[in-house]
C-alpha cells in the first residue's frame, strides 16, 4: 500500500438477516487503496451487494449490520446519524445500481436526476452542474450529450441509461464509486461499450472503485485486485492477474472452470435419418393480425430449420431476437401466422389445443425461471405424477415407481418427493422441471435458457445432466441460450438469430471458422474473455458495430443489422432482402456479401477467436 | 414470534374473536335470548340499561338484547349468503375469463366493469323500487351488485398466475380449461380470494343495513340491525341505547371482519422470505 | 392522431359506452316492476278508458326496446317525464334539489380530500411506526362503520347532550357563514368520516408501493433527505393511483349522501330519490339514478385522464 493510508478499510464486518437468525456476511475484512479498483466476486447469495451497501451505512429491509468497522475516507458510516449519513451518500461514496432502468425515477427528466446529487450536497450551481454533466456524458461516449438530459428515462436505451447513471454517480467527484453488477442486465454487444466507457472514466479521473460482479471475465477487464466471496465469507483476495492465472483457493478454481465450460461428449448420430422436427417459413409475433394475416408486432421472420432425432440444435441471440418466441410457437403456446411445423413428417396444428395427445407428449418444454415453472401449491410428487397420468394413464404402484425412477434420473433425492417447490434450491427446481418433461418420454425437449438464471457452477451441473440424458435416452433438444459458451458446450447444430431473422445456421464449427455472418462475428468477439486486457485489445470495427445497438427503425429494414454492419452495401442492404448463402465451412448465412469478401474483412479486423476447444 | 395463535397480531386476534362471536350468535342467538321474541317485557319504552334489559328497551318496551340476538341471524346470515353467492359467481367467471382470454375475457370484463360503475346503494334502491324487498330478492340484489367487484379482484389475481410458466407448461401438455382453473390457478389464489370475501362481506352488511335503515330493506316482522336502528330512531332525542346498540353491533361485526382480513393480507405479504 | 390523443379518445368512448350500458341496466331494473304502472298511477277506481289513454301517453303499449330508445331520447333532451305521484315534471323536481346535493358533496370534498391526503401521505412516510399503526386501525374502523352510526352518535353528542348543533336541517341561508357552519357541520363531518378513511388508506397503499421501488432506494443512496424523497421522488409517481383513489371514494360518498340526507332531512337529490323509491315513482327514480351514475362516471373518467396525463411514458412517448 506504499505507506499511504487506504481510502476504505473494512474490519470484521458482519451482517445478519431475520433478526439475527441468519448471517449474510461474516467477518469480512479488506481495504481499498486510493485509485485502486477492487472487485467483489461471488455467486448469488454470497453477500457481495450487502457488503457494498454497508460501505454507505445502508442495509436493505430485513438486514442488520451487526458488527465490525467500516472507514471510508475518515468517516465511519455504520451507526452514523441520518443527517451525517445523507452527507456521506452520493457525496463521498456513490452507487451505480444493476438495473438503471429501475433505478431512474420514471417521472423526472434525466438531467434533473443526474445533477440532483451536486445540488443537494450544495457543490455546484445548477448551471455548473449541468455543464459538468454534459462533460461527463461526452466522456462516457453517450450519443447526443447535449440533448439526452432533456429526455425521460423510458426514452433512452438500457446501455445508455447505465452510462447516465455513471454520470449521476461521478458528478460529485466522490472519493469512492460502487458499481453493483452494472452490466449484468445488458446484452454482450451492449456491455462492451458500457465497460469501455466505465474503464476510461475511471482511469482518467483516477477514481477509487468497488466493482461488484458474478462474472470473472468482466471483472478481469476492470479490476486491479479481486476478492472472492462465498456465503458471506472471503475465500481469496489477490491481484487480478495472479488470481486468474494461479488461483490459490479451490473455490476460485471451480469458478474459473465453470466460466469456461468444456464441450460435453458428443454423440454419434445415425447419418441420413429423417428429421424429427422440421420448421419452414415460420412467421410469428404478437398483437392482432393485419389484413395479410401478419401480426401487429412481428417477432420471427421466415425461420426454417430441422432437428434430427437425438441431436441438439442451439439457438443463440440477444434479448428480443425472438428465440423464446420460437420455443413458444413450436410448443403451440403462440400460434404461428405463417409457415409449417412438422413432427415425424406429420404437420402440427398451430395451437396446442389442436394437436393430438401423442404429438403433445413427444414435444416438451422447459423454461428459464425454474421456480415460476413449478406450481407452488403442488408437491414434487404431484408435479411429476400429472404427466404420467395424463399421457401414460399410470396409477397406484406403477405411478409411484415411475416418479421414484424420474427423481433418480435427474439425481434428486427421494426424500424431496413430498416437498413443495419452495423447499427446493434453484438447481433442484430446474432438475424437477427436466424430470417433468422427461415423464412424458418426449422425443424433443425445448430448453429455453434453462441454465441462464442459475449460478455458473449449478448451471454447469445441469448441462452435464442434459448431455447425459441425451446419451442415455436419445432425446433431442432445441437449446435456446444467450450464452455462447453453453451453446458451444452442448450443441451439434447452431442457429444465430438477430431481430427475428436467422442470420447464420450450420454445424457447431460455424462458431469457430471464418468467414461468418458479420453479426455472428460481432457476437462472438463481444463475449468477454478471462484474460485482462481483452477489452483493450478489441478491434475498432467491432467497437463501432457494438456501439450501434438494434433500434426499432432498424428492425424494419431488409437487413436489420445494416446500420451497424462494417461491411454493409449502401442502398442495397437496407432495401433488398439478403439471400441465403451457403458457405464452404458448411453453414448458410443471410447476407449480400460473398464468402471471399467476408473472409478478407474478418481476417483483417478480428483477432482469431481463441475458443476453449 | 412464537408458534401458533400468539403469532397473530393482537388486532388480528381481536378480529378473529369478534367474528367467531357473531357467527355463534347468528347460529344460536335465539336460543340464548333472555326473552321470547316480540314479548313486551316492560311498560317503559326507550328505557336505559337495567338488570332485566342490559341494553335497554325499544319503542314498544321490548328487550333490546333479545332483539339484537335475533336480528344477528338476518344481518350476518343474509349477508353471508349474498356474499357467498357473489364470490362464487365472480370467482368462477374470473377464472374462466383469465384462463380462456380473448373475446370471452374482453366481453365479460367490459360488461362487469359497467356494472361496477353503478354505485351499490343506488343500484339497490332502483331494484327495490321495482321488485320490492323480500329476503330472497335482497340476497339476489346484493349478490348481483358485488359479483363485478369479486370478478375484478379475482381476475387480476388469476391473470398474474396465468402468465406464469407453470400454466404454460400445463397448456403445452394439453390440459383442458377446467383443469387449469381448478388445479393450477385456484390453489394459488385461495388466500387473497378469502380476503376479498371478507371485504365484500363488510360491504354487503353495510349495504343491507343501509337499506334497512332507509326502511327499504328487510321488512317486518323480520328485523335486522339496520331495521332496529330505524324503528328506534325516535329514541335518539332521549339518548336511548335502543338506537345506538344495534348500530354498534354492526360496527363491531364489520370492524372485526376488517381487522381479521387486514391481518391475513398482511401475513401473506410478510411471508416472502426473500 | 398522436398516441396520447388516441388513448384519451378511447377512454372517452369507453366512458360513453359504459354510461349506455348503465342506462340499459337502470331501464331493465325498473322494467322488472310487476303489474301495470298506469293502473297503479290512476288507482283501482279509474275507468278502463283512462287507463288505456295513460298507457298510450306513457308508451306502455310499445315494445320494450322502443320504450328504452324513447326514454334515452328523453334523457338527452332533458325531457324526463312526469312524476307518477304528484304529476310534476321530473326535471323541475330534480332541478330544485340538485344544487343542494352538489353543495353538500362539494363541501365534503373540500374538507375530506386534504385531510385524507395528509393522513395517507404521513402514514406512508412514517410507515411501520406507531403513528402508522394507529392511523391504520382508525381508518380500517372508519370504513367499516355504517354512516348512520356516525350520524346518530354525532346527533346524540352534539345535539341531544351538548345542544351545540341542530339535530335536523332547517333551511339554508347562504349569506350567513355562521349559520352555514352550524347547519353543515354534522352532515359534512359524517360524510367526511368514511371518505377520509377510504382515500387515506388508498393513498398510503399507492405511496408505499412507490416507496418500495428501486429508484427510491437509489435516491436514498444519493443522500436525498426524507421530505424531498417523498415530495419530489415518490409523490409524482403515485399521483395516478391517488387521483383514482379520490375518484373511487366518490362512490362511497354517494352511498353516504343517501343516508346522510335522509337522517338530517336535507333537501337533496338523494332524499328525493329515496322518497321516490318508497312511493315507487319510477320516472323519478330512473332519472335520479342516471344523474348519480353519470356524475360518478364523469369523475372516474376525469381521474383516468389526469392519471394518463401525469404519466411521462404516455406524455413523452
Amino acid at each position: 500500500m506504499g505507506g499511504k493510508a487506504p481510502l476504505v478499510t473494512v474490519e470484521g464486518l458482519r451482517v445478519t438477516a431475520g433478526g439475527g437468525r441468519s448471517v449474510i456476511v461474516d467477518d469480512v475484512s479488506f481495504s481499498i487503496a486510493r485509485g485502486e479498483v477492487v472487485a467483489l466476486i461471488g455467486e448469488s447469495g454470497s453477500g457481495k451487494t450487502t457488503i457494498a451497501l454497508a460501505l454507505m451505512g445502508y442495509a436493505r429491509a430485513g438486514c442488520t449490520i451487526a458488527g465490525g468497522r467500516v472507514r471510508v475516507g475518515g468517516v465511519e458510516p455504520i451507526g452514523l446519524a441520518p443527517a451525517a449519513l445523507a452527507r456521506l451518500r452520493g457525496r463521498t461514496v456513490s452507487y451505480i445500481a444493476q438495473s438503471a432502468a429501475a433505478a431512474f425515477n420514471p417521472a423526472q427528466r434525466i438531467m434533473a436526476q443526474v445533477v440532483e446529487n451536486a445540488l443537494i450536497h450544495r457543490l455546484r450551481s445548477r448551471a455548473a452542474a449541468e455543464a459538468r454533466a454534459r462533460a461527463l456524458f461526452r466522456a462516457l461516449a453517450l450519443p447526443d450529450p447535449d440533448g439526452v438530459g432533456a429526455l425521460f428515462p423510458h426514452q433512452v436505451s438500457g446501455g445508455q441509461l447505465q452510462r447516465l447513471m455513471a454520470a449521476m454517480a461521478l458528478i460529485t467527484d466522490p472519493a469512492l464509486v460502487i458499481l453493483d453488477e452494472p452490466t449484468t442486465a445488458l446484452d454482450v454487444t451492449t456491455q462492451i461499450e458500457v465497460l469501455r466507457a466505465f474503464k476510461r472514466v475511471v482511469r482518467e479521473q483516477g477514481t477509487t472503485a468497488l466493482y461488484v460482479s458474478h462474472d470473472l471475465s468482466v471483472v478481469a477487464q476492470m479490476a486491479d485486485r479481486i476478492i472472492v466471496l462465498r456465503d458471506g465469507v472471503v475465500q481469496e483476495s489477490a491481484p487480478a492477474a495472479q488470481l486468474l492465472t494461479a488461483p490459490a483457493h479451490p473455490y476460485t478454481r471451480s469458478l474459473l472452470a465453470a466460466a469456461a465450460p468444456a464441450p460435453r461428449q458428443a454423440v454419434a448420430l445415425p447419418a441420413g435419418a429423417a428429421p424429427l422436427l422440421r420448421v419452414s417459413g415460420l412467421v410469428a409475433g404478437y398483437g392482432p393480425p393485419d389484413a395479410r394475416g401478419l401480426p401487429a408486432v412481428p417477432v420471427l421472420h421466415d425461420i426454417a430449420f430441422s432437428i434430427a432425432p437425438g441431436s441438439v440444435l442451439g439457438v443463440v441471440g440477444e434479448s428480443g431476437c425472438g428465440k423464446s418466441t420460437l420455443a413458444q410457437v413450436i410448443a403451440g403456446l403462440l400460434p404461428a401466422a405463417r409457415g409449417s411445423i412438422t413432427l415425424d413428417g406429420e404437420a402440427l396444428a398451430p395451437r396446442a389445443a389442436g394437436r393430438t395427445r401423442e404429438q403433445l407428449r413427444r414435444v416438451q418444454i422447459v423454461f428459464q425461471m425454474a421456480d415460476m415453472a413449478l406450481n407452488p401449491a403442488h408437491s414434487v410428487r404431484r408435479i411429476l405424477a400429472r404427466p404420467l397420468q395424463f399421457y401414460h394413464g399410470l396409477r397406484d404402484a406403477a405411478l409411484a415407481r415411475r416418479v421414484a425412477a424420474l427423481l433418480d434420473m435427474v439425481r434428486l433425492p427421494q426424500a424431496l418427493a413430498d416437498r413443495l417447490p419452495a423447499g427446493l434450491s434453484g438447481g433442484q427446481k430446474q432438475r424437477l422441471n427436466l424430470a417433468r418433461a422427461l415423464a412424458a418420454e418426449p422425443a424433443l425437449i425445448l430448453c429455453d435458457e434453462v441454465t441462464s438464471a442459475l449460478d455458473t457452477v449449478v448451471g454447469a451441473a445441469i448441462l452435464d445432466l442434459l448431455a447425459e440424458l441425451r446419451r442415455e435416452l436419445g432425446v433431442a433438444y432445441l437449446f435456446i441460450s444467450h450464452d455462447i459458451s453453453t451453446i458451444r458446450a452442448l450443441c451439434d447444430q447452431v442457429m444465430i438469430l438477430y431481430a427475428g431473422r436467422c442470420v447464420e445456421r450450420g454445424g457447431r464449427q460455424v462458431m469457430q471458422m471464418a468467414p461468418m455472418h458479420p453479426y455472428t462475428d460481432l457476437l462472438l468477439s463481444s463475449v468477454p474473455e478471462l484474460r485482462p486486457g481483452w477489452l483493450d485489445g478489441m478491434s475498432a470495427t467491432h467497437l463501432a458495430e457494438a456501439a450501434g445497438g438494434l433500434t426499432r427503425a432498424a428492425a424494419r429494414l431488409a437487413c436489420p443489422f445494416q446500420p451497424r454492419c462494417a461491411v454493409r452495401l449502401e442502398d442495397v442492404c437496407d432495401r433488398v432482402p439478403p439471400p441465403v448463402q451457403p458457405l464452404s465451412k458448411g453453414a448458410s448465412i443471410l447476407c449480400h456479401r460473398g464468402e471471399a469478401e467476408l473472409l478478407r474483412a474478418q481476417a483483417t479486423a478480428a483477432p482469431l477467436h481463441a475458443s476453449a476447444d | 414470534m412464537n408458534a401458533g395463535i400468539t403469532r397473530l397480531r393482537p388486532a388480528t386476534a381481536a378480529g378473529l374473536l369478534i367474528v367467531l362471536f357473531w357467527a355463534a350468535m347468528a347460529a344460536f342467538g335465539p336460543l340464548l335470548a333472555p326473552h321470547a321474541d316480540g314479548g313486551v317485557m316492560s311498560a317503559q319504552v326507550f328505557d336505559a340499561a337495567s338488570r332485566a334489559a342490559p341494553l335497554g328497551t325499544d319503542y314498544l318496551g321490548r328487550d333490546m338484547l333479545t332483539r339484537i340476538l335475533i336480528g344477528a341471524r338476518y344481518t350476518v346470515g343474509v349477508a353471508a349468503v349474498a356474499t357467498g353467492l357473489a364470490s362464487l359467481v365472480g370467482t368462477t367467471l374470473a377464472l374462466c375469463a383469465a384462463t380462456v382470454g380473448g373475446w370471452t375475457d374482453a366481453v365479460l370484463s367490459r360488461l362487469l366493469d359497467a356494472l361496477i360503475s353503478l354505485p351499490s346503494l343506488l343500484f339497490a334502491l332502483v331494484v327495490v323500487a321495482s321488485v320490492g324487498s323480500s329476503i330472497p330478492m335482497l340476497v339476489a340484489t346484493a349478490a348481483v351488485i358485488y359479483v363485478p367487484g369479486a370478478y375484478r379482484t379475482v381476475r387480476a389475481l388469476a391473470v398474474n398466475i396465468v402468465a406464469m410458466e407453470f400454466v404454460k407448461v400445463a397448456r403445452a401438455r394439453g390440459e383442458g380449461t377446467l383443469y387449469l382453473m381448478r388445479a393450477e390457478i385456484l390453489p394459488n389464489i385461495v388466500l387473497p380470494v378469502l380476503t376479498d370475501f371478507g371485504l365484500r362481506f363488510i360491504y354487503v352488511v353495510l349495504l343491507l343495513s343501509g337499506l334497512s335503515f332507509l326502511g327499504l330493506g328487510i321488512q317486518p316482522p323480520y328485523a335486522d340491525w339496520g331495521s332496529l336502528v330505524r324503528e328506534n330512531i325516535e329514541g335518539l332525542a332521549y339518548g336511548a341505547p335502543a338506537v345506538i346498540m344495534p348500530a354498534l353491533a354492526i360496527a363491531t361485526l364489520t370492524i372485526g371482519v376488517n381487522l381479521l382480513v387486514d391481518g391475513l393480507a398482511g401475513r401473506r405479504g410478510g411471508g416472502d422470505g426473500r | 392522431m398522436s398516441p396520447l390523443a388516441r388513448l384519451l379518445a378511447a377512454r372517452l368512448a369507453s366512458g360513453v359506452l359504459t354510461l349506455l350500458i348503465v342506462s340499459l341496466l337502470v331501464f331493465l331494473a325498473t322494467e322488472m316492476l310487476p303489474g301495470d304502472v298506469a293502473q297503479a298511477v290512476l288507482g283501482q277506481s279509474a275507468t278502463p278508458d283512462a287507463v288505456a289513454a295513460l298507457r298510450a301517453a306513457m308508451h306502455l303499449d310499445q315494445p320494450g326496446w322502443l320504450r328504452y330508445l324513447l326514454w334515452l331520447r328523453g334523457l338527452l333532451t332533458l325531457d324526463l317525464g312526469r312524476s307518477l305521484v304528484n304529476g310534476l315534471p321530473v326535471a323541475s323536481l330534480i332541478g330544485s334539489r340538485l344544487p343542494n346535493s352538489l353543495l353538500l358533496a362539494g363541501l365534503t370534498a373540500l374538507v375530506a380530500v386534504p385531510v385524507a391526503l395528509l393522513l395517507g401521505i404521513t402514514a406512508a412516510v412514517w410507515r411501520g411506526t406507531a403513528y402508522d399503526r394507529v392511523v391504520g386501525v382508525l381508518t380500517v374502523s372508519a370504513v367499516s362503520v355504517p354512516e348512520f352510526l356516525v350520524a346518530t352518535l354525532a346527533v346524540l353528542v352534539f345535539a341531544v347532550r351538548l345542544h351545540w348543533l341542530p339535530a335536523m336541517f332547517y333551511g339554508l341561508d347562504l349569506r350567513s357563514p355562521g349559520h352555514m357552519l352550524l347547519v353543515f357541520a354534522m352532515p359534512v363531518a359524517t360524510l367526511s368520516f368514511v371518505v377520509v378513511a377510504q382515500i387515506a388508506r388508498m393513498t398510503r397503499a399507492a405511496l408505499t408501493n412507490v416507496l418500495d421501488s428501486s429508484y427510491i432506494e437509489m435516491a436514498v443512496l444519493k443522500g436525498v433527505r426524507p421530505l424531498r424523497l417523498v415530495l419530489r421522488h415518490a409523490l409524482p409517481n403515485a399521483l395516478g393511483p391517488i387521483v383514482n383513489a379520490v375518484a373511487l371514494s366518490v362512490s362511497f360518498l354517494l352511498g353516504g349522501v343517501i343516508i346522510v340526507e335522509t337522517i338530517f332531512n336535507y333537501p337533496g337529490l338523494a332524499k328525493l330519490m329515496v322518497d321516490g323509491v318508497s312511493t315507487r315513482d319510477m320516472p323519478l327514480v330512473q332519472a335520479c339514478a342516471m344523474i348519480f351514475c353519470a356524475a360518478y362516471l364523469l369523475l372516474v373518467l376525469l381521474a383516468d385522464l389526469l392519471a394518463i396525463l401525469a404519466n411521462p411514458r404516455l406524455r413523452h412517448p
